[in-house]
């Protein structure tokens, strides 16, 4: 698998509300055997885990997804019902005893015994991305520091913004349309693909629909939403000198419909879909397998997307949830790449990226990661290379 | 002409953001947005079109905007028209008191106190039915007015409701009834059963009376709408008496599971309130096709939950009325097919409505939309424009259509197409009133078409036997005749009230201008 495949879902016709543009996409039959979940989790906010060796992990979680894949009618035992993609819902929404918070120790995690996965939207793809940070170097050559050697890039981070933080999009998803049998989203925030989204049910895209603005989004969109103008809606025309009955108007008509689904494709999405994305699978849960997928950190100018989805055993997309990566995001992706297919000698990586061991140097301090070097085994090199 | 067909679409667009516009959140605008874009459209058409603003109070406005008409033609005396008063008096007297009083208090903020409006004031009080009830039910509006108009209030009942509102420790008991029930419920329960609703509400807060217990005793003393707010499901025996639209509203708040039950018995009170709508005029519309939005936004907001999906309800149903016999087809956006259980869900997919209802090849078409068409956007307009000009040029159809939302960030209610007339509409029943309208849109009647409907309206409005179009009041006005009509209050009784400091003194600086 190297591309994200949209087989089975259509595009219809998108509505804007200011810089925010949404594209629904529509299935005309649900992805069979998987349900997914809203996960409300009851102490809203900062949701502390203690590890075990006296670590704590500390994450704002606002809420979490349940992946439900049991088979139609299957007695899973849980006492939750035997009808399988029955409908769990989060302590708001059900009118149930309230569900004790769920500690998130790892990011997709499977209670015992359960035909349920909770894992938390993005942070499957956000630690995919960091671990490309994360690991540090691999062989240790002595321009790297010791502390890049003992404990990688630390600590872990990297900037988002929640979806209310965007502005604009709160509204627009408020006053936005669900078509019937809506099971995705494509968002464009000043016409750039911002996200896309696809869950396998129509119920379960509009119980999830307002999760999307407690949702991570990354600072392209955040400055986009911020700084971008409106974006123009694109009008139906219709050619009346063709028209000369109903039954024509009404072809007319149909044409509109699918000339934008295809001009959306093609023009629109095509950097998503287009792009080969290196997948990984993290999970397996019955026919499904859940994956993570990293762009090529091409420095092409296209854009660049880390996400996670979840396809059944004929590939096709059932779930699917991407974080649009800012130019610096790409950039330092592209180096650590880089880095890591020479075995994290700068020299050599310097060679391979056809420039001087100097600029390199410079690089790596501009990506944010000049801790990691060893400052005197640095300046040494330098004045080598520069008296040689 | 050109200038003409300017104020003719000025007024038109004024009209319809007078019937549409409340002031309130709508789905995609804040009550914010509404009220600003409301009070540049006022302020504009109030400085250019003053005789055609204050005609507006004839049509079928809301009551926010002939509220905030009233107001602003009593700020700026020195431009009024004649006239005005007379349309201003016969427009309080058929608005809810509450607002009457909003608006005199909204005066007296203003610091606006001048001789016309004392004499409205005046005048409007006189015409109440039974003062100490509002002293009772409208203590604060009524003070206020009372005061501000430097009215002495009726002395016929012995002062007692001027003692009632600004001397109450003076009297050990009253007379009237209701001033003394008042006076008892603070000490005791029985009382309060005697007072309106509203205030007995307090009372029985107060007193710590179950809710249950006083809405069951209370029964029959509440208004039709107080009963319905409160007790709807006791308010069974009340849907024949329902207008339209409320019934409509009172539908779409009832679950599915019960409006299946009930169907044939609110299928039949709609059918009826729809009959009664439709009147002499049943049946005579030949074939009609309706589109009806039932998409997400039809859902309206908070303050006006559903409005936009009742009135295409209520429309459904007049216009099946309306329809010959067996020649209505219906089609919701959606594509429901139940009237009964439709609810606001999906997009607007207009455009494909239209041209299903193109195809049973209807003399009317009608368009119950908020004006969003957005799968695809635009389609709708399209649809209608190549329909008209390369399908139907001879105008076989008629097309209107119609708008329960006021869109602030336009001024008006949203267009589907240049060559389809709309108008702005609130409440199921004003359709046919609408279409009539509608026609001067279209752009084919002119202003001078436009004023001697105008004028017609505001002769059937004040009473008179409609003027000929030629020397109708706006006519006469719009011509700066000096000569006016004599006009002040027409009724007798309004001359029996105790003489204000002003009164049977002609008003204003203009000679000859009306109060």
């Amino acid at each position: 698998m190297t591309r994200i495949d949209l087989a089975g879902l259509r595009v219809r016709p998108a509505q804007v509300w200011g810089g925010v543009r949404l594209v629904p996409l529509v299935r005309d039959e649900p992805v069979e055997g998987l349900r997914l979940h809203r996960e409300v989790y009851a102490r809203c906010g900062a949701t502390a885990v203690d590890v075990g060796d006296g670590t704590t992990y500390t994450s704002y979680v606002p809420h979490g997804l349940v992946a439900d894949w049991s088979e139609p009618g299957a007695a899973d035992g849980t006492g939750t019902g035997a009808r399988g993609e029955a409908a769990v819902y989060g302590t708001r929404l059900g009118d149930g005893a309230p569900v004790a918070a769920v500690p998130v120790r790892r990011l997709a995690r499977r209670r015992h015994g359960e035909p349920r996965l909770r894992f938390l939207p993005l942070h499957l793809a956000l630690e995919g991305y960091l671990a490309l940070h994360f690991g540090g170097p691999s062989v240790v050559w002595d321009e790297w520091s010791r502390q890049a050697v003992r404990q990688g890039l630390s600590p872990r981070a990297e900037a988002a913004y929640a979806g209310w933080q965007v502005p604009g999009l709160a509204e627009a998803l408020r006053v936005f349309e669900i078509h019937p049998g809506q099971c995705g989203m494509v968002l464009y925030v000043a016409d750039a693909l911002a996200a896309a989204f696809v869950v396998p049910h129509p119920e379960d895209y509009r119980t999830l629909h307002p999760t999307l603005v407690e949702d991570l989004f990354g600072e392209l969109v955040h400055q986009y939403g911020l700084y971008g103008g409106p974006v123009q809606e694109f009008t139906a025309a219709l050619d009346g000198d063709r028209v000369h009955s109903l039954a024509q108007l009404r072809a007319a008509a149909d044409a509109q419909t699918r000339e934008w689904a295809a001009a959306h494709d093609g023009l629109m999405a095509r950097d998503l879909l287009e792009t080969p994305y290196a997948f990984e699978r993290v999970y397996r849960a019955g026919r499904f397998g859940l994956y993570r997928f990293l762009p090529p950190f091409l420095r092409s100018g296209q854009e660049q997307h880390i996400g996670e989805l979840i396809t059944d055993h004929r590939g096709r997309t059932a779930y699917l949830k991407t974080f649009r990566l800012s130019e610096a995001q790409i950039r330092r992706g592209y180096l650590l790449r880089r880095l890591a297919d020479c075995d994290w000698h700068p020299g050599r990586t310097a060679e391979a990226l056809g420039t001087s061991y100097a600029e390199l140097v410079a690089r790596i301090r501009r990506a944010g990661l000049g801790e990691l070097l060893e400052a005197h085994v640095i300046a040494r090199r330098l004045r080598e290379t520069q008296e040689g | 002409m050109s200038s003409d067909l300017v104020a003719a679409e000025d007024v038109l667009l004024f009209v319809n953001a007078a019937v549409t516009a409340t002031g309130q959140r709508e789905f995609r605008a804040t009550a914010g947005e509404q009220r600003l874009s409301l009070a540049f459209l006022h302020e504009y058409v109030r400085v250019n079109y003053r005789p055609l603003y204050a005609a507006a109070l004839a049509l079928d406005i809301n009551d926010h905007n002939a509220a905030l008409i009233v107001e602003a033609l009593l700020r700026t005396p020195a431009e009024a028209e004649p006239l005005e008063g007379r349309l201003i008096a016969a427009r309080l007297a058929k608005m809810p008191p509450q607002r009457v009083y909003r608006v005199f208090r909204a005066l007296r903020a203003a610091g606006v106190n001048n001789r016309r409006t004392r004499a409205i004031v005046r005048d409007w009080l006189a015409g109440r039915p039974d003062l100490a009830h509002d002293a009772v039910k409208y203590r604060p509006g009524l003070k206020a007015a009372a005061r501000h108009a430097h009215l002495p209030l009726p002395g016929g009942h012995g002062g007692e409701t001027g003692d009632f509102l600004f001397a109450p420790g003076r009297r050990a008991r009253y007379a009237q009834p209701v001033l003394e029930a008042f006076r008892r419920a603070r000490h005791e329960q029985g009382a309060l059963y005697e007072l309106p609703f509203t205030v007995a509400e307090g009372f029985a807060a107060r007193h710590g009376i179950p809710r249950e217990v006083f809405l069951e005793r209370m029964a029959s003393r509440m208004t039709r709408l107080e009963r319905l707010r409160n007790r709807p499901a006791a308010t069974g025996a009340d849907l024949s008496v329902m207008p339209l639209t409320r019934l409509a509203l009172y539908v779409l708040s009832l679950p599915f599971g019960e409006r299946r039950e009930r169907r044939a018995e609110l299928t039949g009170a709609l059918r009826a309130a729809a009959r009664r709508v439709a009147g002499p005029h049943a049946g005579s519309w030949g074939r009609v096709a309706a589109v009806l939005d039932d998409s997400w936004s039809s859902s309206g907001s908070a303050v006006k939950r559903r409005r936009p999906l009742a009135v295409a309800l209520g429309c459904h149903f007049l216009l099946e009325a309306l329809a010959a016999p067996g020649a209505y087809t219906a089609h919701w956006t959606s594509g429901a097919r139940d009237p009964l259980l439709v609810r606001p869900f999906g997009a607007t997919p207009l455009g494909m409505r239209i041209v299903d209802a193109l195809e049973d090849a209807p003399e009317r078409l009608l368009i119950v939309s908020d004006g969003w068409d957005n799968a695809p956007p635009g389609l709708a307009g399209e649809v209608l424009r190549v329909w008209r000009s390369r399908l139907d040029p001879q105008r076989r159809t008629s097309a209107v259509h119609v708008n329960p939302v006021y869109d602030a960030d336009v001024f008006d209610v949203r267009r589907l197409a240049p060559g389809v007339p709309t108008a702005g509409i609130r409440d199921a029943e004003d359709l046919p009133a609408l279409v009539e309208i509608a026609r001067f849109a279209e752009g084919r009647e002119r202003l001078a078409g436009l004023r001697a409907y105008l004028d017609r309206r505001v002769g059937l409005f004040l009473g008179g036997a409609g003027d000929g179009p030629a020397d109708g009041p706006l006519a006469v006005a719009a011509e700066g005749a000096p000569d006016s009509p004599p006009d002040g209050p027409t009724d007798e009784a309004l001359r029996a009230i105790p003489d204000g400091p002003s009164d049977g003194v002609p008003d204003g600086p203009r000679e000859g201008g009306g109060w």
